[in-house]
């Protein structure tokens, strides 16, 4: 007897490559605010992300009998190599950039079973990875506006792959902190918020040009909750939720704790909200569940941000959180039609 | 006239409902084959017994299988002939299996028995009365489920506050029920009217989708009781799932593992509706059905009036024939329907469409499951699709069950709208039917083993009364020398034979039980 | 250092004290594990795992005598249940080809039949009906199909007809899976 076929014996034309491909359209926004802060380094670190996750992961479908094709062109792969690659600070050296992917893709992705099986989101499993073995180059990131950002394309690839310095350039000249680890050291060295600002951060923000690129990734992930492509549950009980705790906290002491809008606006917040987060596979998958993922990794980054170790914390609350999804899926199962009030 | 209000359900689809493809012309009158092959299963519960032999001769309507349990129902020869054979044969059915039927061989006359009488004072006729005759008629609910309508509508004393008629069809494709009710709407009122006696209900709501806008109108002009409402409901899939419909009328979801007549409410098909009338009003066994033959591979596609027992192939090649080949065909609609290896199988009570489909889409490989959460979106039962999925692939059924596997209504609206393109309800079909296999075998070897535990009592039992009886016998024995004499030598003689009697006794009864 | 050893003296006191009173609390009150296993078994008394019947098999599980991959009838469903219910690997079928064997009824040819009642007393369930010089017939419903009373047939007239599926047993395969190999699991 052939193969059985079950009813329904008609489609709609959605697809997983669909999908893929319209968030990597929804990428290009932000994509283009980077590039336009920080110059070519971003370009070169997005194709050295790109070509290694594809690479890696053709070679393990191989290696474990799959059909490479299918799996390859659905552009999930794409889509990791380039958050990834947004995350990361320009003119980092380029075998860590690959390194970083290679581990995304094979440890993050393949060796749980491929596209849909894996707890973890892969982007910040290479991203927590990096981070941890290569502190110094993931805090090195380069000035906005400034000669780093106005390298060329052949510049740029000499110095992320060769490690040559443009003449007359130095590293202690191109590099200068962002605005979150620049409020960071200096709360740490208890200096106050209005001395570091003393026209606010909102301008502070805003004069570095990083608030654009936020600006631009909201953007983005607004056209994509209004294509129906995502859920608004994530993005918006996550940003809810890290302006409430940081407007909180600024409430009490203004001085030592900052704004809600400097939260919002500043490192991966805006990128992790609408892309990293609303990960489906990793994310949780009931609708009350949603909203509770959200709003914890926002505490997360609050908490992180002004306790923790790190400048940005993103990365580590999505990947806490991926760890609860299932759990909170399991307490937050929707009322069957017909089953008890 | 609407003055109920539309409480919609969660999820469901806008489909294309490619249904003026079968309506251009009217329904095309009854046509008699050579040959009817009567399927003894047509129904929910158990299958019909044969009161007839091979080589009888039978009339039209005559009994030819009898229910056999309550939850059954009669079958009737649907043309006069000779039975030629009771045996498997190849059924409509997903699983391609061969099932009981009778075969028929018609001799063109389509002589009618001789008929029950018509109740034509149903009005005041006792419901059980009524039920009876629904019963002995083979009447079965026409809106695809095929539950023997005497025992639905048999509300053993629960309240029914609403009679609905569904006459949504929202299936993509089906339009047997639209043009019933462009045809025969004051039949269809009548049978509303003689159910709404049986149950006792207090008013009748007709749920009809918007996109039958002449059904709307022959049913409007055809309404002469202030108690029964039409109720328009927008065009969406699946606004005629039974439970759907209930919530979209009155806004009440019928309970998970309830049913309607448990909140007051009673729900049937516009067909059954008809097929009531006439088993009442005619004393018309049921023993033929409106059926949409549709689809771009036939020539004329139309509705049909075909008795049951008629071959598929021999129905499409009267009515309409093919215009292009025919790559697939589906037994029901696109979204529910299980497709069909032959067309040489019977149509049956329940076969409300055949669609013969020239192009079909290409199958593609389905991908893994990415859980987007596209399908929870659209799950009329408000279920967990991709959880459900997940579960059922790994075998993982209990887990299944805790996520309300068997609310689902496998619509088909998950698969449809999935990227991954994963054949969602195949899984969770496969998982039902598991989870009832493994029922089944539980009874069985809960029975194997009380009937072997049963067995180890009795053999031991039988072994401790042989035991009880050897004892006894001792017993006897050794009572009896305190009776005789006190010579000592006739005492050790005596003693030696009862010794030997003894033993013979022993020997006797070892031999016994084997 | 006294102490250090008289705080954890104390705190080894509180939460021994407090394990035991939980242990006595919160006890279950459950089957005993045999009972577990048989309920698991498929209860053909066929004695192909080599004890004679499933409750003695159970009990050599329950006592660490057997390995739980010695059940045909079962298959490998029966395996794994074991293997989840005692927390222990699941592990390969003892006999493969046994276990793919599908569920079959005896019929006896009762033209063959000589009614010397071996059958009868072979049957593990009693599901053959007969007496001495009459005529014997299995009860369908009732067979296990552990075709223990083959061997004792002097005539041979004892046949194990496979289960055919109809359309209430029918179970639909998974997809990309021919529905006939998996109608006989």
């Amino acid at each position: 007897m052939s193969a059985m076929i079950s009813s329904p014996h008609q489609h709609d034309s959605n697809s997983v490559q669909r999908i893929m491909a319209t968030v990597l359209l929804a990428l290009i926004p932000g994509i283009t605010a980077l590039v336009w802060l920080l110059g070519n380094g971003v370009i070169i670190n997005l194709g050295i992300a790109i070509v290694s996750a594809l690479l890696s992961e053709w070679v393990f479908l191989r290696f474990r009998g799959r059909n490479p094709v299918s799996a390859v062109s659905d552009f999930s792969a794409v889509l990791t190599a380039v958050l990834l690659a947004l995350a990361l600070p320009p003119l980092m050296p380029a075998w860590q950039v690959a390194l970083g992917t290679i581990f995304a893709i094979v440890v993050g992705k393949q060796l749980f079973g491929g596209i849909g099986n894996n707890p973890f989101n892969p982007a910040m499993l290479g991203y927590a990875l990096l981070l941890i073995s290569f502190p110094a180059s993931m805090s090195q990131w380069i000035q906005p506006q400034s000669a780093a950002s106005n390298l060329d394309i052949a510049q740029a690839w000499q110095l992320a792959v060769d490690g040559v310095m443009p003449a007359a350039m130095a590293w202690d000249s191109m590099t200068g902190a962002t605005p979150l680890s620049e409020v960071r050291e200096g709360l740490l060295q208890h200096n106050m918020l209005s001395e570091l600002h003393p026209d606010g951060s909102w301008s502070a923000l805003m004069s570095s040009g990083w608030a654009w690129v936020a600006l631009a990734y909201l953007a983005g992930g607004a056209f994509l909750i209004l294509k129906g492509i995502m859920s608004w549950r994530i993005p918006l009980s996550l940003l809810a939720s890290v302006t409430v705790v940081s407007g909180l906290l600024w409430l009490i002491d203004s001085n030592q704790f900052a704004s809600p809008l400097f939260h919002l606006l500043s490192g991966a917040v805006m990128l992790g909200a609408f892309f990293i987060a609303t990960d489906p596979v990793s994310a949780s998958t009931t609708p009350k569940g949603q909203l509770i993922f959200g709003a914890l990794i926002g505490l997360f980054i609050v908490i992180i941000r002004t306790w923790g170790g790190y400048p940005d914390a993103v990365a580590f609350s999505v990947l806490l959180l991926n760890m609860a999804a299932p759990t909170i899926d399991y307490y937050t199962q929707p009322r069957v039609f017909g089953g008890e009030r | 006239m609407a003055n109920v209000s539309i409480h919609d359900f969660h999820g469901g689809l806008i489909l294309d409902d490619h249904k003026a493809l079968s309506t251009q012309h009217p329904i095309a009158p009854v046509y008699l084959p050579k040959t009817l092959v009567v399927p003894l299963q047509q129904h929910i519960g158990q299958i019909a017994e044969p009161c007839v032999k091979v080589g009888d001769h039978v009339l039209k309507g005559q009994l030819i299988a009898k229910a056999s349990e309550y939850v059954s129902a009669n079958i009737h020869a649907p043309s006069s002939g000779t039975v030629t054979s009771i045996d498997e044969q190849p059924i409509a059915h997903p699983s391609g299996l061969n099932a009981l039927c009778i075969s028929i061989e018609c001799d063109g006359k389509d002589t009618w028995t001789n008929l029950p009488e018509a109740i034509g004072d149903w009005e005041t006729t006792e419901p059980q009365l009524l039920r009876d005759r629904l019963r002995q008629s083979g009447i079965v609910g026409l809106g695809g489920a095929v539950f023997p309508t005497a025992v639905k509508t048999n509300t053993q004393n629960k309240p029914v506050d609403t009679l609905i008629l569904n006459a949504s069809e929202c299936e993509p494709y089906i339009t047997c029920d639209d043009m019933l009710m462009r045809t025969d709407p004051e039949k269809i009122m009548t049978g509303a009217k003689i159910l709404q006696h049986i149950v006792g209900a207090k008013k009748i709501l007709i749920g009809i989708e918007e996109n039958k806008p002449q059904a709307i109108k022959a049913l409007r002009n055809a309404i002469n009781h202030t108690d029964i409402e039409i109720v328009v409901v927008p065009n969406k899939y699946p606004s005629g799932g039974e439970k759907q419909l209930i919530h979209l009328l009155t806004g009440i979801e019928v309970p998970s593992q309830g049913l309607p007549i448990d909140v007051g409410i009673l729900c049937q098909n516009v067909g059954t509706c008809v097929a009531v009338a006439d088993a009442i009003l005619e004393g018309k066994p049921f023993i033929d059905r409106v059926v949409t033959l549709t689809g771009d591979a036939l020539a004329k596609p139309q509705n049909v009036r075909a008795l049951i027992g008629t071959s598929i192939h021999e129905l499409i090649e009267h009515h309409s024939g093919f215009a292009k080949a025919c790559q697939r065909t589906l037994m029901g609609g696109p979204m529910m329907g299980f497709s069909l290896p032959d067309i040489d199988r019977p149509i049956a009570k329940g076969s409300n469409c055949i669609l013969s489909l020239h192009e079909v889409e290409p199958t593609q490989e389905p991908q893994p499951c990415i859980r987007c959460g596209e399908c929870v979106k659209v799950c009329p039962a408000l279920l967990l699709p991709q959880q459900l999925y997940w579960y059922a692939k790994s075998h993982n059924f209990d887990q299944a069950q805790d996520h309300h596997l068997f609310d689902c209504i496998e619509c088909g609206c998950c698969a449809h709208v999935c990227p991954s393109k994963i054949p969602l309800v195949q899984y969770y079909r496969f998982a039902k039917t598991e989870i009832w296999a493994s029922e089944r075998e539980k009874q069985q070897s809960d029975l194997a083993r009380r009937r072997h535990e049963f067995r180890d009592a009795r053999l031991a039992r039988l072994e401790a009364e042989r035991k009880a009886r050897l004892r006894k016998k001792k017993e006897v024995l050794e009572s009896k020398p305190k009776a005789t004499g006190d010579d000592p030598k006739k005492a050790a003689i005596e003693a030696a034979m009862k010794r030997v009697a003894a033993k013979k006794a022993a020997q006797a009864a070892e031999d016994k039980p084997s | 250092m006294l102490s250090g050893i008289i705080t954890l003296t104390a705190l080894s006191l509180i939460f021994g004290l407090l394990l035991g009173y939980s242990a006595i609390r919160f006890r279950v009150e459950g089957d005993p594990i045999a009972d577990q296993i048989d309920a698991l078994l498929p209860q053909t008394q066929c004695g192909q795992c080599s004890y004679a019947g499933c409750r003695p098999y159970a009990e050599a599980i329950a006592n660490g005598e057997a390995e739980i991959n010695r059940c045909p009838p079962g298959g490998e469903v029966t395996m794994i249940a074991l293997a989840e219910l005692l927390g222990r690997d699941p592990m390969p079928l003892e006999d493969e080809e046994a276990a793919a064997k599908p569920k079959a009824v005896a019929i006896i040819i009762e033209k063959d039949c000589i009614g010397c009642t071996l059958c009868i007393q072979a049957c593990p369930v009693d599901a053959i009906l007969g007496a001495a010089k009459q005529m014997h017939t299995v009860i369908e419903a009732e067979c296990t199909g552990c075709e223990l009373c083959i061997p004792p047939c002097p005539v041979e007239c004892i046949d194990m007809v496979p289960i055919k599926d109809t359309t209430d047993t029918w179970r639909w395969p998974l997809p990309n899976q021919n529905s006939a190999e998996v109608s006989h699991g």
